[in-house]
């Protein structure tokens, strides 16, 4: 794959600096009681999403999870409509009825933010297979955890889509904890690459918190996906800087490993490089900075002052009709 | 064109293979839906070898090929989950699970993404896909492939459930499944696919959400699901002799209900009797005599009575077995004392 262009370059350290701004105000005002619920944040693991995402096409299907904010940020969903959803607001991205759990667009492909954690993967398996057999060039990506690889979901969703050369890249997010639990301790085998073996999947592990590295596996996935040779998974190594959850005190996390994941942060890192190899000047990448602090600001705004949903509203979509008078 | 006599079994092999002749994107998925696979290359004789344990998909395969007739591995959670993906991604995918006690496999499919994928993201989508599964005690096949199990899709916000006990009726709402822009979980009785009727040979739809009265009386409802309406009516035959017109109602689907059609009925004998061969405790019987007490009950001149299994596994022995599924004679007698006060 050839180096990407100072465009793409610059746009991937945008969505980057968009979700750890987005994400850090959502664990401020989680903290202070703001946001109604669960909120499962991203930061720390942006160049995951941003590595992947970006090479989509439009017509390309996504699967995530409860922790989808950055996924849905890297597809270029608009931050107020995420904002307003995570606060059940009337025109957030899906209307108020999902939540922070389940804040992704379906009108761009992605299908959705699924609280179970292996639940997605099926799916996505199912919409590739169907792109295939339509003669579409389309590909399905599924992210998840390293704590979904235990249920029986994931197992079938690569048996499913290495049996039918299902064009679906499975991206695992290593990010070393299934909620608390050490991958030292749930995984038997040496990564979750190996894992595809079976299924005869192609796989790799990258290095998660550098997302041209991630973008240069995922290219070359996707590709083959979409040409036919069949499903992929990626085992990116990346760390959640947060909790499971916002208000997890995260008290099994050794403070040596925070400090080492810490001096490899995604972002400080693309940043040092796109100024050491002179490729954008600071001035520009400062820019950038305060313009998504606006943005963050202005969506967290809109959202606090964004009307609730109508009432009726509790009833409508749960079918597209329903009996001959058309309610339950 | 003329009704012609068919078994229930072909009744839906029909529908299928209408549907898959109208609409290329109709797929079928499942366990040995055709049978055979990775053996026919060298051993033709072996394609197509079952068409499903009950032969209900057979033919479908030399038809349409396995490209759209897609026999699984034994995993559900897979395929009802790419079933999801694939009605999303723009077919329509009919699924197959071999016995409906196998829910469990792949419940969290049904239950938490293909029953909300439409509401909890704001209505953007559906998910247009069926799944088909047998229901039903009386084969001798015990605890793990006996029960009928309707109140656990019926009870999911955003499921639907169609449980026919007559060929029209299976083929008409099998096609209309098909078209429906939802999951619809379609549930065949075992015991029932032997069972012939009229069955037109043009693809006519049954809507779903309609009951059909099945015989017309003055002095008691009686609704009876699935197998057990045909119980009802034998009851209803057998109640003539003693001067009681009972009505049999077939709700056929049972989300959405048609509650219209039970409480008309019951505002007129003011009696109802619900027949199940569900367990008795949160089933789709439970789910209509509360709907009744609820709506209905200034109609009533008698307590709402339940004929149903008792609340244990599906016994293997016949004498338990047979002792397990509601009996004629029972739904006689309690329509009698009821009726009779």
């Amino acid at each position: 794959m050839t180096r990407p262009n100072v465009e793409v370059l610059t746009d991937l350290w945008t969505r980057m600096v968009r979700i750890r701004q987005f994400e850090t105000r959502v664990t401020a005002l989680s903290a202070a009681n703001e946001i109604p619920g669960y909120a499962h944040t991203y930061a720390g693991e942006e160049a995951v999403a941003c590595g992947v995402i970006p090479l989509l096409t439009s017509s390309d299907w996504i699967t995530s999870t409860y922790r989808n904010h950055g996924h849905s940020i890297a597809r270029g969903v608009s931050l107020a409509s995420i904002a307003s959803e995570i606060y059940g607001r009337a025109d957030g991205v899906c209307r108020g009825k999902g939540g922070s759990m389940h804040a992704v667009d379906q009108s761009l492909r992605m299908i959705g933010g699924m609280g179970i954690v292996a639940g997605g993967l099926p799916i996505a398996a199912g919409a590739a297979f169907a792109s295939a057999m339509q003669g579409r060039p389309d590909v399905a990506v599924a992210f998840f955890g390293d704590g979904a690889v235990h249920q029986g979901a994931w197992h079938e969703a690569l048996d499913f889509a290495g049996m039918f050369k299902a064009p679906v890249i499975f991206v695992c997010e290593n990010n070393l904890y299934a909620e608390t639990t050490s991958v030292d301790y749930h995984l038997r085998t040496s990564s979750v690459a190996e894992m595809a073996v079976p299924y005869g999947i192609a796989s790799a592990t990258v290095d998660g918190m550098d997302v041209l590295a991630v973008r240069a596996v995922a290219a070359e996935a996707i590709d083959r996906a979409r040409a036919g040779a069949g499903p992929f998974l990626l085992e990116a190594m990346t760390y959640r800087y947060g909790g499971q959850y916002e208000g997890d005190t995260q008290t099994y996390k050794p403070p040596a490993e925070v400090a080492y994941w810490r001096e490899r942060d995604p972002i400080a890192a693309f940043r040092e490089k796109l100024l050491a190899e002179s490729i954008v000047d600071r001035s520009r990448l400062d820019l950038i900075d305060a313009q998504v602090q606006i943005e963050v600001d202005e969506a967290f705004e809109h959202a606090i002052a964004a009307a609730w949903p109508d009432p009726s509203e509790l009833l409508t979509d749960v079918y597209t009709t329903y009996g001959v008078s058309g309610v339950a | 064109m003329m009704p012609r006599q068919l078994v229930i079994k072909d009744a839906i092999n029909e529908a299928l293979r209408q549907a898959m002749e109208a609409d290329e994107r109709v797929i079928l998925f499942g366990e040995d839906i055709a049978g055979g696979a990775g053996r026919d290359v060298e051993y033709p004789q072996a394609s197509d070898a079952w068409g499903g344990p009950f032969g209900v998909t057979k033919g479908l395969l030399p038809l349409f090929g396995r490209r759209r007739v897609i026999d699984t591995v034994i995993a559900e959670t897979g395929f009802i989950g790419a079933s999801i993906g694939a009605a999303i991604a723009g077919l329509r995918p009919v699924a197959e699970i071999m016995y409906a006690d196998f829910i469990g496999t792949s419940y969290d499919q049904l239950l938490n993404h293909a029953a909300k994928l439409r509401y909890v993201y704001g209505g953007k989508t559906s998910v247009p896909m069926v799944v088909r599964t047998v229901t039903g005690a009386g084969f001798r096949a015990a605890a793990e492939h006996s029960q009928t199990l309707y109140s656990l899709y019926a009870h999911i916000p955003g499921l639907k459930v169609v449980a026919p006990a007559f060929a029209d009726d299976a083929k008409g709402l099998l096609l209309s499944a098909i078209d429906d822009e939802d999951p619809v979980i379609f549930m065949e009785h075992k015991r029932l696919y032997m069972l012939s009727g009229d069955v037109p040979e043009e693809p006519t739809r049954v809507p779903l959400g309609v009951a059909r009265l099945r015989r017309a009386g003055t002095d008691v409802t009686i609704v009876g699901v699935q197998k057990m309406v045909h119980t009802a009516l034998e009851a209803a035959q057998r109640l003539v002799d003693e001067g009681i017109s009972a009505e049999v109602i077939d709700p056929r689907t049972y989300s959405p209900l048609d509650t219209d059609a039970i409480l008309e009925s019951v505002s007129r004998t003011h009696f109802l009797v619900v027949v199940d061969e569900s367990y008795p405790r949160c089933s789709v019987a439970t789910d209509i005599a509360a709907m009744v007490s609820e709506r209905g009950f200034g109609d009533l001149r008698g307590p709402i009575r339940m004929v149903t299994a008792p609340h244990t596994p599906v016994p293997f022995s016949p004498v338990l077995e047979d002792a397990y599924i509601p009996q004629t004679e029972v739904v006689v007698r309690v329509v009698r004392e009821l009726v009779n006060g």
